[in-house]
């Protein structure tokens, strides 16, 4: 009786140390993030403070960026064709190439590979500043490490990656017109003109923009917050590496889904 | 002596050792008690004092609870009884405002230099400055070269701390500490995995500096050698509490267990070689 007790003793009282771990780990996120808003003014009185991350997070991003736009592209207009000319349909290559970058691979993709590209050094970065006392140094000098540090990587982060998706979807259509207009021979005024007809600004393209706004904040919010909170040993910092490109490419793909089925209802309605 | 040549200068006059004469206290830990955890007390009823001008060592093993009391100092913790009292203001009771303020009046100095490992040694010491003054750029610059002169690395300015070796990088990171000429230093083992000549070169730059800068300092140390020739006064901590003090020449000359088995590095004694547990050896080895 005595062993089966203690045995469910020992399962309760784990259950109850992660829930109160979670719930410490929540309110800490909460405090951060209004502290974050609260410092962000101060960052942009110090935008060269900005422009620095912007070039650290998305300049140094665009060569992986931009490649994985046209191979991407490249690949859509292979299997598009592969789809299209069973209907006799290939002239619209140029629209299934577009719709298909600007609405949703354009925005995901391009923030996944942020998340794994940047967003980790983001925490790696942060994480080993607080390894190496770095942020306490800071805070001994009067200088608050979340307005001096956190917040400018944030906000670089978040204008970075929407200029980054656009980027993305641009190398992307234009992988699919090497592929389907150069290399297949599909006609390049039917390639555009029924790309042009058929992409809707609004409810296409800003569509898209707002999806790459929303996981720029998400990516961003949760690389400063990984490495702000990472255990301050090597092993930390190294699980809050993970810990961020797992959590944001969940966050991403579940956001897309949400975001979707407010944009483009389909057969939802 | 100025702080530019505070090393370059002949011996000055050997700095008065002694608190006995009256000197106002400008820290003060007033029955302080502090633990991370409700089960586990890292500081219990500390009462230590700190003359202005004075540079005082904080001694003991490692984990006793030396560097909490620097923390506690900075505000970065808040005692969870008693008082810490900086020019007489209570740290405890420091809104935001007060406590950046009161920052700006403290230097520290990590234990492993804490330098900002994204910039140059210039940029390290400007940082400070920067941050806190509206001093044009060739102001900054003689300053930054003023305090590089007196930790005697001038030639390094345009160096990367991973550039520099290890009693290189804790010089930087002490002219990075007096970059604002603080009222407070700070200095959280600073002989720390040097060796012997950066260990000396340290000691004398600590000692130097505090008394051409008028500074009041606090070193929280194990390295008891290196101690005894540069501090005014002592205070040993174990377990959370202050189990000796004195002058340099009372602790020499002290005959407490404690103190004895510290300054003669027995490996027993009161502070016990073993971690305690709960099973005896028979237990262990059966």
């Amino acid at each position: 009786m005595k062993p089966a007790l203690n045995a469910a003793t020992r399962v309760l009282s784990s259950l109850g140390a992660t829930v109160i771990n979670a719930t410490a780990r929540a309110g800490f996120g909460a405090r951060f993030f209004m502290a974050l808003i609260r410092q962000s003014p101060a960052s942009f009185m110090r935008p060269q403070l900005i422009l620095k991350e912007i070039y650290q997070a998305g300049v140094l991003s665009l060569i992986i960026v931009l490649m994985s736009g046209l191979f991407i592209g490249m690949v859509l207009a292979l299997q598009g064709y592969e789809t299209l000319v069973r209907f006799g349909a290939t002239e619209s290559m140029g629209v299934l190439v577009a719709l298909s970058l600007v609405r949703e691979l354009g925005p995901v993709v391009a923030a996944l590979l942020f998340a794994s590209r940047a967003g980790s050094a983001i925490t790696a970065e942060i994480g080993l500043m607080k390894t190496t006392e770095q942020l306490s140094a800071m805070e001994v000098m009067a200088v608050d490490p979340i307005a001096r540090v956190v917040s400018p990587r944030f906000w670089g982060g978040v204008i970075s990656l929407p200029l980054l998706s656009a980027l993305f979807s641009t190398m992307g259509i234009y992988g699919g017109y090497l592929v389907g207009v150069r290399l297949i021979g599909i006609d390049g005024g039917a390639f555009w003109g029924q790309m042009q007809a058929a992409v809707d600004w609004q409810h296409d393209v800003m569509n898209g923009v707002v999806k790459s706004v929303v996981f720029a904040f998400a990516v961003s919010l949760i690389a400063v917050f990984e490495g702000y909170d990472a255990q301050p040993t090597a092993e930390g910092v190294s699980a809050a590496t993970t810990r961020t490109v797992v959590t944001s490419a969940l966050a991403i793909l579940a956001l897309d889904f949400v975001l979707t089925v407010f944009m483009f209802r389909g057969g939802l309605n | 002596m100025t702080a530019a040549n505070a090393f370059s200068s002949p011996a000055a006059s050997p700095p008065n050792r002694e608190l006995s004469e009256p000197c106002e206290p400008l820290v003060e830990l007033k029955d302080v008690s502090f633990g991370y955890t409700r089960d586990r007390q890292i500081l219990s009823g500390v009462t230590l004092t700190v003359p202005k001008g004075k540079l005082v060592a904080v001694m003991g093993g490692s984990g006793c609870g030396k560097t909490t009391i620097l923390r506690l100092l900075c505000g970065q913790i808040r005692a969870s009884r008693g008082e810490v009292l900086v020019g007489g203001q209570s740290v405890a009771t420091m809104d935001t405002e007060q406590m950046f303020a009161h920052r700006r009046q403290l230097g520290m100095l990590f234990q492993f230099g804490a330098l900002f490992t994204d910039m140059t040694v210039f940029d390290n010491i400007a940082f400070p400055m920067h941050e806190h003054t509206d001093l044009p750029d060739d102001i900054i610059h003689d300053l930054v070269m003023m305090k590089l002169n007196a930790v005697g690395l001038r030639g390094t300015a345009q160096l990367k701390p991973s550039e520099l070796s290890g009693g290189m990088a804790r010089r930087v990171a002490l002219a990075r500490t007096i970059a604002l000429d603080p009222q407070v230093a700070l200095y959280d083992e600073p002989f720390a995995g040097l060796d012997p000549i950066s260990l000396s070169v340290v000691g004398q730059l600590i000692r130097r500096l505090n008394d051409a800068l008028g500074m009041t300092s606090i070193l929280v140390t194990h390295d008891i050698a290196e101690s005894l020739k540069i501090v005014d006064y002592i205070y040993f901590i174990s377990e959370g509490r202050v189990v000796a003090q004195g002058d340099v020449a009372s602790i020499k000359a002290s005959t407490d267990p404690f103190v004895r088995q510290f300054v003669d590095g027995e490996p027993d004694g009161p502070v016990r070689f073993h971690y305690p547990s709960n099973r005896t050896l028979e237990q262990d080895f059966a």
